[in-house]
Formats: C-alpha cells, structure tokens, sequence
C-alpha cells in the first residue's frame, strides 16, 4: 500500500521525531516501498495460526522479591546532560 | 604472530614463548597503523589493554590462568562496557559511557580476556553494508588491492573487517536478521548466531528484543567454540535467556561426521542466487558428503515471506525499545529546547541517523491504531509459520545448508537509493532469527577474489554440533586461513 503524508505526519509525532517539510516526500517514497515489500504477508493464509512473538514461547521468570540493586543515583546521573539536586532536568511543563 | 588463533595464541601464553603484554603491544600497534585503511574500531582502549594484559600476566604467572587469559579480543561497540564510550554507532550514543558492563564483557573480563576496543556497526545493528554507521563507512580488507572500496557486510562490519585484516583473533558480534553472519561471509571468516536465548542481551543494546542475539566472530570454528564457552549461559538479568546447561564446546570439535543427515532448502538455491555463488555452495555441500553426510534437498515453504515479516516485527520493536532515546537521562540532547516535545522531536530528529528514523517511522505505523492487525499481528502469525518450517525440516535433517548473501561484497556507496534493495541483501539469513535457530557461517570459497560463506544452520540449542561440522570442513579446506592481499 501506498503511504500519505498526512500518515507520515503522524507517524512522525508518534515517534516524537521531528520531520521537516522536505522530508516527506523522500520518507513518502520509501516507506511506501517498505510497505509495499511488507504487503507480501496479505498471500499468506494464515486462517488457524496464532501470532508468535518470541522464538521459544518462554514464560517471564520470577526472581524472589528481594532487594538486589544498590543505589547508583550518582553514577547514572553523572551521564545526564542536565541535572540538578538528583533530578533529571528538562524544559518548564507547567507554568 | 597477528595471523595465529586464538587457540594457538593461547597455547603459546601458556607455553611462556609470548607474553599477554606482547601480545597486545602487537595487536594495538597494528590497529593504529593499519585501521585508516578500514576504519573497523570506533573507540581503542590501549590503556585499559595494556592495564589488563599485565594483569593477566601476573595470574598467569600465579598459575591461575585459563584459556582466554591475556588473549586480545575486541567487542562490538553495541555491548556496554563501564566506563568505555559505547556509542551504538550512533551520534545519540556518541557521548555515552555507561555505568555498567553488558553480562556478555564481564564474562570476558572474569575470563581474563584483554579487550582492545570497540568495533565499528550500521547505526543501532540496522543495516547490512556498515554504510550507516556515525562514525563513518567500514572498507572491506577484500578487494582493496585492487584499488576497490568493499563493504564489509553488516551490522558487525568492524569485527568482521578487523578479523580480515588480522587486527584481532576474536571479536563479539550480534545478529538480529543475519548481521554476524553475512559479515563474516563477505570478510571471509567464520561466525557463529547462537539460538535466541543462549547468550545474554543484559547491556546489550536492542533493537529487535526477540530477535537480537550476541554471538561469536573468529578466524576458525574452534575459536568460536572458546568464544561461546564463555558467552553461552543463562543470566538472571534477561528475562530471555534460557536456564540450560552450557556444554564445553570444544569438547565435541572432533566427532565424525559419517552419518549427518543435511538438508537443502530449495528456496535458497533460487535465481536470487548468481551461478557462480550456487557452485561455491555446493562444492563445500560435496565437501560434507565426503566427510560421510549424506544430503537431499528439503523445503521452507514459507521463506520467502521472511523478509516482509522481518521488516514489520524489528521495526516494530525497534520502535519500541528506542524510545528510550529522549535526551533527558543520558546520550545527545539537542541545543536550547524550547519546551519538553521539542526536545524529544529534535533530539530524536538530530540523534538519529536515515535508516534508524525510517525504521521507528515505519514500525510506530505498523504498529499504530487501524494497522496493528494487518501489520503487526499478520507478521506474528507468518513467523510462526516459517518456524514451523524448521521444525518439520529438522524432523528430517541434522543441519540446514545454503549461502549466506545472494553475492560477494558489494562496492561502497551503490546500494544507497533505495532502502529495499539493501533489505534484500538477508533473504538467507532472515528465517533464522524469526524461527530463533542457531546458525554460522563458514568460509566456502571465493568468486572473483571475494570470500563466499556457507550458511550452516542448526536446530535450536545444536550449536556444538554446528561448531563440529565447521571444524571438520576447515580440518579439510583452506579458504579461512586464506589472507587478503
């Protein structure tokens, strides 16, 4: 199938990526092309068979409800790009 | 010295006619003479090296040294290592040193193994040339003679390419719909996928989380035995990894083959396929039945639908995991937001390079309101068909054989207008990481002066019989010890 702009519009403010006028079209372009590969899947008959998401069909597995990380707050925020008294900084939210 | 094994480079540290410090005194010299040419590492770590091969020396020589002590190896940038820049091959990570070590680097550094640096990749694994990386293009050491600029394959493209050119004897790699395979077919060495589940992906950075999968990059079979002793096991810290005992995979090197029943896909041996790759395939295919397998051709029905199923599940979860990426805990963060969405937007619009952001876009569609069923949903149920493929063949079969790409190394750059052209490149090795089999791929031969693989593909957890049969093919054939001029 083919791929509107307003679709990649979209799609692009889903993904919170911000995607300039010009780049539309070339995105129009090839994730038609993507979609159009991808719509192969429609010939399969696929009637009585249920979806497989991971390859071994495993159960999550429980761990004993323990405390078993330290406290690295330091460590992880001394990667951040703004921090300030343990806190993760960003733009005002609210006025 | 740089065109031993790691096995052979073990023996010699153990016999005391090397030194770990020498050793890797080498290795990194050779890195920083030769690595312009192909731009394989992203980030060396010579001090860190030279601190741990010292180290491994004294334990050595403390008599409590093992296989890998003081051996050098490098790991993918895409596993993370504390306190060294692990970047993903992108611009988002360019700045990112984490806090920790992937399960897959502390069970090399508890083995004693000196790490050099971290290798080249396509941006975040997703691409098949090493064309998409940040920090530039990776050249293939095939083909260079001839004045011609090679892809190395990809996403492991700069473990791959380092192999080639003898700047490490081991490297780890990842492969979520063939980027340790293909690779080491284009480069001309041998590498191994192991079954979904086997290795770790705790400090792994994901793409496709039910697809991803660490696994083992080397010159021989035998390497990649010691490489997966190590790496194999399960990990409390994924969730995934599954909780079974890890045979020593070297123990199994030398079993017969006589008897090994292997299996043909036919809808490998299609006209996607050159005439001259067809032939190396099956001239190493009549290597195996004088080893004593015997071989009869099998089908996937459903292969063919590998490649459109692939490109809505990865996309899909990469979507998904690669939210993560908002510029607020770690990584780039775009200059003067002005509020919190224009700093996600451009952030992730500045982070990111093309073919990540056209991945996220197509897979937030797939999986957006009004297409999840159609995309989504329609492409879980076609994998489990293609798993059951394998499973019926593997009634039949021990071992799956085939190519690994539908051509040699391609030419930097050509690839580049048309994103599905580049998809195309996986058509043999998709099914393997939708069905979660493992796989390795061998060298098998040469057309026009570049390595052709031979994709050997196993049933789930066969990964020791898989390493046998690659080491009997290189007890009788040479093209892994066959060097680029």
């Amino acid at each position: 199938m083919s791929i509107s702009r307003e679709d990649i519009e979209k799609v692009a403010v889903l993904a919170r990526i911000r995607v300039d006028e010009a780049q539309v079209s070339a995105l129009e372009s090839d994730l038609g092309n993507i979609l159009n590969l991808v719509d192969q899947l429609s010939a399969a008959d696929t009637a009585n068979v249920g979806p497989l998401s991971h390859p071994l069909d495993a159960v999550q597995c429980l761990r004993a409800d323990e405390v078993t990380e330290t406290n690295q707050r330091e460590a992880f925020q001394a990667i951040a790009p703004a921090t300030e008294n343990g806190l993760y900084l960003v733009p005002r939210v609210i006025e | 010295m740089h065109n031993k094994s790691v096995a052979e480079l073990s023996r010699d540290l153990e016999s005391g006619s090397v030194s770990s410090v020498e050793l890797t005194r080498e290795f990194l010299n050779r890195i920083k003479t030769e690595d312009a040419k192909y731009n394989s590492f992203i980030t060396l770590t010579e001090d860190e090296a030279m601190a741990d091969a010292k180290a491994a020396d004294e334990l050595r020589a403390a008599g409590k040294a093992n296989v890998w002590t003081g051996v050098p190896f490098a790991h993918k940038d895409i596993f993370c290592t504390n306190g060294v820049t692990t970047t993903c091959g992108s611009k988002m990570l360019a700045n990112f040193v984490p806090p920790y070590d992937a399960t897959v680097t502390a069970n090399f550094r508890a083995a004693g193994a000196v790490c050099l640096g971290k290798t080249n990749m396509d941006e975040f694994a997703m691409g098949s040339s090493n064309e998409s990386s940040f920090f530039g293009p990776v050249t293939n050491p095939w083909g260079l003679s001839n004045g011609e600029k090679r892809v190395p394959g990809g996403s492991s493209g700069g473990s791959a390419a380092a192999l080639a050119a003898r700047l490490v004897p081991a490297a780890t790699a990842t492969d979520t719909g063939g980027s340790i395979r293909q690779p080491a077919a284009l480069c001309g060495i041998t590498g191994l996928k192991p079954t979904y589940g086997r290795v770790s992906r705790h400090g792994m950075i994901a793409f496709a989380s039910s697809l991803d999968q660490g696994g083992s990059m080397a010159r021989t079979a035998e390497d990649n035995a010691l490489m997966l002793n190590v790496m194999a096991g399960f990990d409390p810290k994924d969730a995934t990894s599954v909780d079974r005992a890890v045979p020593d995979y070297t123990a199994t090197l030398n079993e017969p083959l006589k008897g090994l029943r292997v299996g043909l896909p036919k809808e490998y041996f299609s006209d996607q396929l050159s005439p001259v790759m067809e032939q190396q395939v099956r001239n190493a295919v009549a290597e195996y039945e004088k080893l004593g397998a015997t071989v009869k051709e099998i089908s996937l029905p459903h292969a063919n639908l590998a490649v459109a199923a692939y490109y809505v599940i990865a996309p899909a979860e990469a979507s998904a995991n690669l939210s993560r990426f908002d510029g607020v805990r770690y990584g780039y963060r775009c200059e003067d937001p002005k509020d919190l969405n224009d700093l996600y937007t451009r952030t992730r619009a500045e982070g990111f390079g093309d073919e990540v952001k056209r991945r996220i876009l197509v897979g937030t569609f797939a999986l957006s309101a009004g297409y999840f069923d159609a995309y989504f949903l329609k492409a879980q149920k076609v994998r489990r068909l293609i798993q059951q493929d394998f499973i019926n063949a593997f009634k039949e079969v021990d071992m799956l054989m085939s190519p690994v790409s539908p051509s040699p190394a391609f030419l930097q750059g050509i690839e580049h207008s048309d994103p599905v052209t580049m998809y195309l490149e996986d058509i043999f090795t998709i099914a393997v990481n939708l069905a979660g089999v493992p796989a390795m791929s061998v060298p098998a031969g040469f057309v026009d002066g570049l390595p052709v693989g031979l994709q050997i593909i196993g049933n789930y957890f066969g990964e020791a019989r898989l390493l046998n049969a690659a080491h009997q093919f290189q007890q009788v054939t040479d093209w892994h010890q066959t060097l680029p001029q």
